[in-house]
């Protein structure tokens, strides 16, 4: 186990330098130029090649990509084109809220999506498999700024039960908890929906397997048969679910930290791509990148943890 | 005390379909002697596997008993609550199955499986379950049993998985031991040490049998009585010389005639032409005419009684002309 990890983290190293290489790259292909946006629009071509000269951006593109991986090798993610301040301090000062998010969501997606997709799979056929389905199809079809704009719209303007948007205290706080219900169910749901499909159908294969006739055999009360013999072989693919939308929900902060009005790395990317702010983007990159390996890490470890016949050796 | 420690009166089973009610086994009757060993044979999909659930209240959701009375020592299992034919299950009334490979939960040790029953039952503590469930490993002929209670399904071979589920299903000491092919999913010599197992168990533990078999060899090696089931019902049945000297039945005839014998000079194997009917074929008169090489008008018009010289039971016309005035005849329809 020790071996695949210290294993896993040296292929982290290479992995995260295929991404700065693909994400620099990206940024200075895409269109649009930072000098022009930081000069305004009156500025001259003299003011730009001056900036372009001030930021480095007047180096053939490898040297400035070998500067930027020379820097982040010292710890360096370099500085924002904006507001000049460090670009690991910006998005250090923020993590926290997306984390919370990110976090929060997962919770959400979790509390509702197995139990549905185990009392779906237990009942299956009647309405109560008819509706969870139905709404699983639903919660991965709906697109999540809808679906925040909508929440807000009645439990926030309407009702005025909870807040419109902000996040400025932590989630276990009762205020921090009303603060992130909204955002955390906006985003939670289509996770939530995918893991519902998936316990549904892991627990459909499960309840029929020969061990759970063995355990039945045995005079095992029904209520153990699935908490206890069904489960825990269920949730093993549900795991990887949860890892890989752990991923997507990272991503997902972007838009509902928009919609929300949260100050997160999700906003700060989407206000450093408008403003090409090439440091900001790369770095953001690179941490949602680096969380990403992590968590799934994190699930290969909690696979052998589940499942006896998963050995890392 | 009864002398049957399970009787089978008249037991219908059903399956719910899309298409309706199906039938599978259509009535059938037997008993169990305390300690004999009773082997059910019969093809693929002739009902004999279904009956066996149908005796622990195992049946698969869609299947149900639609007639019929399954009494465990004068109790009839069908009347019980699904809680108290619960307490039963493992207690008194064990089973085992085809597959040993996946009848173990992959994710608990052995340790944790075997101690199950014995803390639902017997309501033993870990530190006593352990050591009965040490015992129990010793007894099913494993070693060191100590480190095998720690170890997962994963990690032992077929023949081994299938020593612990008798091993489970012996914890209890129950009266009577389903086993569902038992060693069809393991190879000859490993077959031939757990059909000895159970022999020297059944002794010990004073356990009746029901096998379910569709192999001869192993019915030859064990049976005490031979019971034969052909497309949900019982064609014939009689104690394990009887059926083996003096086959009555064409069918019971032909599934002998099928067996391969190396003493015998002739090298094809005989089989039975055709195949079993489908559940949902509707089939007047005996359910074996197509197939049966002596069918009459009479076997394809009615359908025929059992008769029974000596509790050697036929159900076949053919018995009828040969031996009526020395048969008891149960009519049954």
């Amino acid at each position: 186990m020790v071996t695949m990890i210290i294993k896993r983290l040296i292929q982290l190293i290479f992995l995260l330098i295929g991404i700065t290489f693909i994400v620099f790259m990206a940024m200075h292909i895409a269109p649009g130029d930072p000098a022009s946006i930081i000069g305004g629009p009156t500025a001259t071509q003299s003011d730009i090649l001056a900036i372009h000269h001030r930021l480095g951006l007047d180096k053939p593109i490898i040297i400035q990509y070998l500067d930027y991986l020379n820097g982040i090798l010292h710890g360096d993610l370099g500085f924002s084109f904006q507001t000049n301040r460090s670009v690991a301090q910006e998005i250090w000062t923020r993590l926290p809220n997306t984390i919370d998010l990110a976090i929060a969501s997962m919770i959400v997606a979790i509390i509702i999506g197995v139990p549905a997709g185990i009392i779906s799979a237990l009942k299956q056929n009647s309405w109560l498999d008819f509706s969870s389905t139905t709404l699983s199809l639903a919660g991965i079809s709906i697109p999540n700024f809808w679906l925040g704009a909508l929440l807000i719209l009645v439990f926030a303007v309407n009702l005025q039960w909870l807040p419109v948007g902000g996040l400025d205290t932590p989630f276990w706080t009762f205020k921090g908890f009303k603060e992130i219900l909204l955002p955390a169910i906006t985003l939670g749901t289509g996770s939530a929906a995918m893991i519902a499909r998936m316990s549904r159908s892991s627990m459909l294969e499960i309840i029929r397997a020969d061990f759970v006739r063995t355990a039945r055999a045995k005079g095992v009360k029904e209520h153990m048969v699935i908490w206890v013999h069904c489960l825990r072989n269920a949730l093993i693919p549900v795991v990887t679910v949860i890892g890989l939308n752990f991923g997507g929900l990272l991503g997902g902060t972007i838009i509902t930290e928009q919609v929300f009005a949260i100050n997160g790395v999700g906003r700060l990317m989407v206000e450093s791509i408008a403003s090409r702010d090439f440091p900001m983007v790369q770095g953001g990159v690179l941490l949602i990148a680096f969380i990403f390996v992590i968590v799934n890490l994190v699930v290969d470890i909690v696979y052998a943890l589940i499942d006896p016949r998963i050995s890392y050796q | 005390m009864f002398e049957h420690i399970l009787e089978v009166k008249d037991l219908g089973i059903q399956f719910k379909t899309a298409e309706g009610f199906l039938s599978a086994v259509h009535g059938i009757s037997f008993n169990v002697k305390r300690g004999e060993t009773v082997c059910i044979v019969g093809e693929s999909g002739c009902g004999k596997s279904v009956s066996a659930l149908s005796l622990i209240g195992l049946l698969p959701n869609n299947g149900e008993v639609y007639k019929g009375a399954i009494k465990f020592q004068g109790k009839d299992l069908t009347k019980l609550t699904s809680d108290e034919i619960r307490k039963l299950r493992g207690n008194d009334i064990s089973m085992i199955f085809q597959e040993p490979m996946t009848a173990l939960n992959p994710v608990f040790t052995i340790g944790y499986q075997l101690r199950e029953p014995l803390k639902i039952h017997q309501g033993l503590n870990k530190a006593r379950a352990n050591q009965v469930a040490i015992d129990l490993l010793r007894q099913v002929g494993i070693s060191v049993p100590e480190q095998r209670m720690k170890q997962y399904p994963h990690e032992l071979s077929g023949g081994m998985r299938q020593r612990v589920m008798i091993a489970i299903a012996l914890a209890c000491n129950p009266k009577i031991l389903i086993a569902d092919e038992p060693t069809t999913a393991l190879d000859v010599t490993i077959q031939a040490q757990i059909l000895e197992l159970l022999n020297d168990l059944k002794q010990r533990f004073e356990t009746s049998v029901v096998m379910i078999t569709h192999d001869m060899g192993v019915v030859a090696e064990v049976a005490d009585r031979v019971i034969v089931m052909y497309s949900g019902e019982i064609v014939e049945q009689g104690d394990v010389e009887t059926i083996f000297n003096h086959p009555e039945h064409p069918y019971t005839q032909g599934l002998l005639a099928s067996v391969p014998n190396v003493d015998l000079e002739q090298d094809i194997l005989e089989a039975i032409p055709g195949t079993m009917p489908n559940l949902e074929e509707q089939i007047s008169g005996c359910r074996f005419h197509p197939r049966c090489p002596f069918a009459t008008d009479k076997c394809r018009e009615t359908k025929p009684d059992i008769f029974s010289i000596d509790q050697h039971d036929v159900r076949c016309w053919l018995k009828e002309a040969e031996a009526d005035g020395q048969a008891s005849r149960i009519i049954s329809n």
